[in-house]
């Protein structure tokens, strides 16, 4: 399960929906087993002497769809409790002119002017993995598990 | 503006329209005669006027599966004839220009002039000979192409276009009912780039009985406007067709099931990439059956999107069941495509004990010290659901998460019966755009495609649920739609 799912998932039961205590999960921070994936890197050709570099694959146009949705306080959130305490208080904004288009110059500018930005979250958000631990709803303290990289969100019968 | 001929598909009638118009809306295209193409099912050739250029047409093709390709229209002898055609084409100054443009560039390298002459028919089964097709290309020798012929790699492909017309159902005319002269702009992305080959159900290293066909998942992601960077979640994830279908077109796909197993892959149904261990020949040579599961284990939809080639596509696939949804309220998405569980390939399951009496214990029921239900193996009980209900619950999703003039498409199965009438359900806030239907022997299934308008659409609705219209899918299959 990616760091950015935990941005995503509520506690499955009904009658928590009216509850700010249910996003995002309590994560447990001495079950839950980290899993970073380094990032992967891409060949391309030097246009100056023709070598090779290898250069870190990021998904730009992913991370430029993905910021908006972002809830930053429960970013903050889940990863303090999953330990990281250095993350900056309020949503990293980019520097943006123009409309988002995947062709226009501007798009390519905007992914330039952030590169570092985009390259930590891309391994805040994507490379970083729970692959085993569970995590609380803060409202009913119902316990959810994640097994193998898969969070399990179904209820038993009377929570259903 | 130039004339553009598109090649359609001849099949999935009902999607073409739909497919093309969602395209050009993506894209911004305009093209105002759209519905010519559901005038004459029979006919493939939709000719349109408002394209202003090739990069346009390139674009729209390149996300089109039902097309097959698309040719600047020069001239169409409508008698079928070439002394016609020659007639009409040596009046065409459009063409004339660009034989000429092309003539002055011949020696400029950073152009392409080369050229070549192809053929393509429709109906019936006329095939030329080398020898006959070259009589017929040096007919044209009076447009005056003075730049080389370049079988491989052409800058320019004139392309005639021979429409025969069927006689009977077997036999069709001899001679052609209409010759077009073309210039190909572009292959689809059906055509060009091979994908239904690529997506091919019998080539994916993890597929399951309810996979989605290849063809009409793509189709799926285009009439749902899928395009790079927007989120989709699929709630019925099962072995992830559509998201690998709209990873295809860039999407960031998110899904969930109820059922796990799919999910983790521990499946025994797809041996696809099993290779009998060494340990397991036994010494005649034969293989021993053995109950290991572990080379029958792949990362379930991991495995798909590894294998091709846009792992970082896949956010997550969780284990949930969607009507008691875990994503939280405020997470806008762009667009949701499903094919629901019809209760014939997967039963119609939601959490929730059919029975509250019995399961009553759960609460108490002790193991290792700690209540059952919280212990990490724990596998909820499930309670049939009905389809009826369960649309009702898609269209209320869809209408509080997708983004305003986000999309929803759904498959819906549907017995085909005279006396009953089919009954698409309908939300207040959702424009319902299509409904497009496949048709199998005594059923069918439709695509529903609803744009989210918001609250103040106000659109019809037909609350079904409360079972005056049911669609009794499952018994009507069981019993073999008598």
């Amino acid at each position: 399960m990616k760091f950015l799912t935990t941005n995503f998932l509520k506690c499955s039961v009904k009658s928590c929906d009216i509850s700010n205590d249910s996003f995002p999960l309590k994560y447990n921070g001495e079950t839950c087993k980290i899993e970073q994936t380094p990032l992967d890197t891409v060949t391309t050709t030097n246009p100056a002497d023709g070598s090779d570099i290898d250069e870190e694959y990021i998904n730009y146009e992913f991370l430029l769809g993905i910021i908006d949705r972002l809830d930053w306080n429960a970013v903050l959130e889940v990863a303090q409790d999953l330990g990281n305490t250095s993350l900056p208080a309020s949503k990293p904004s980019l520097t943006m002119d123009g409309d988002f288009n995947e062709t226009s110059a501007d798009h390519n500018t905007m992914i330039n002017n952030n590169k570092a930005l985009l390259r930590d979250l891309q391994i805040l958000l994507m490379q970083t993995n729970i692959v085993e631990g569970d995590m609380k709803c803060k409202n009913c303290g119902h316990v959810y598990y994640i097994k193998n990289g898969i969070p399990n969100l179904l209820l038993p019968p009377h929570l259903a | 503006m130039p004339k553009y001929l598109i090649f359609l598909v001849q099949q999935h009638f009902s999607f073409r329209r739909p497919e093309l118009e969602s395209l050009c809306d993506l894209f911004n295209i305009k093209i105002s005669n759209l519905d010519d193409i559901d005038k004459n099912l029979e006919n493939p050739f939709f000719i349109v006027n408002d394209i202003p250029n090739d990069t346009v047409a390139r674009k729209l093709l390149s996300r089109s599966i039902l097309c097959k390709g698309i040719y600047e229209l020069y001239e169409c002898a409508e008698d079928g004839s070439y002394d016609t055609l020659h007639k009409q084409l040596s009046n065409n100054k459009t063409l004339h220009l660009q034989i000429q443009n092309n003539n002055e560039n011949k020696d400029n390298s950073s152009v392409n002039t080369d050229f070549k002459f192809d053929f393509e028919f429709f109906g019936g089964n006329r095939k030329y000979s080398a020898k006959q097709k070259i009589e017929i290309i040096n007919t044209f020798q009076h447009l005056d192409i003075k730049t080389n012929i370049n079988l491989k790699t052409p800058g320019t492909t004139y392309t005639l276009i021979e429409h025969y017309l069927p006689l009977t159902g077997q036999t069709s005319s001899p001679t052609p009912h209409k010759v077009y002269f073309t210039r190909l702009v572009s292959l689809s992305r059906r055509t060009g780039q091979n994908v239904l080959d690529k997506y091919d159900l019998a080539k994916r290293p993890f597929r399951g009985t309810t996979s989605f066909e290849a063809e009409l998942s793509l189709v799926t992601c285009n009439i749902a406007q899928i395009n790079h960077g927007k989120l989709l979640y699929d709630p019925f994830v099962g072995t992830g067709s559509f998201l690998c279908a709209a990873a295809e077109f860039g999407a960031l796909c998110f899904g969930s099931d109820i059922d796990g197993r799919m999910i983790r892959g521990h499946t025994h149904r797809t041996p696809s990439n099993a290779k009998p261990n060494s340990s397991e020949r036994s010494l005649n040579g034969k293989t021993k059956k053995s109950n290991d599961t572990s080379k029958y284990q792949t990362n379930g939809i991991k495995t798909n999107f590894l294998y091709y080639g846009y792992p970082d596509q896949l956010l997550d696939v969780v284990t949930m069941d969607f009507t008691h949804n875990s994503l939280r309220n405020s997470l806008k998405l762009d667009t949701i495509i499903c094919d629901p569980p019809y209760g014939i390939r997967e039963g119609i399951k939601v959490l929730g004990a059919k029975d509250p009496a019995k399961h009553e214990r759960i609460q108490t029921v002790l193991r290792n010290g700690q209540p059952a239900y919280l212990h990490r193996d724990y596998i909820p009980t499930k309670k049939p659901y009905s389809l009826d209900l369960l649309l009702q619950d898609i269209l209320e999703f869809a209408s509080q998460r997708l983004d305003l003039g986000g999309r929803l498409c759904f498959w819906m199965p549907v017995a085909n019966s005279n006396d009953i009438e089919t009954v698409v359900p309908l939300h207040s806030n959702l424009e319902l755009k299509y409904s497009c239907v496949q048709e199998f022997n005594k059923w069918s299934r439709r695509l529903l495609c609803y744009v989210n308008r918001g609250e103040s659409y106000n659109g019809p609705t037909n609350d079904i649920s409360d079972g005056s219209a049911r669609n009794e899918f499952r018994k009507d299959y069981f019993n073999g739609f008598n």
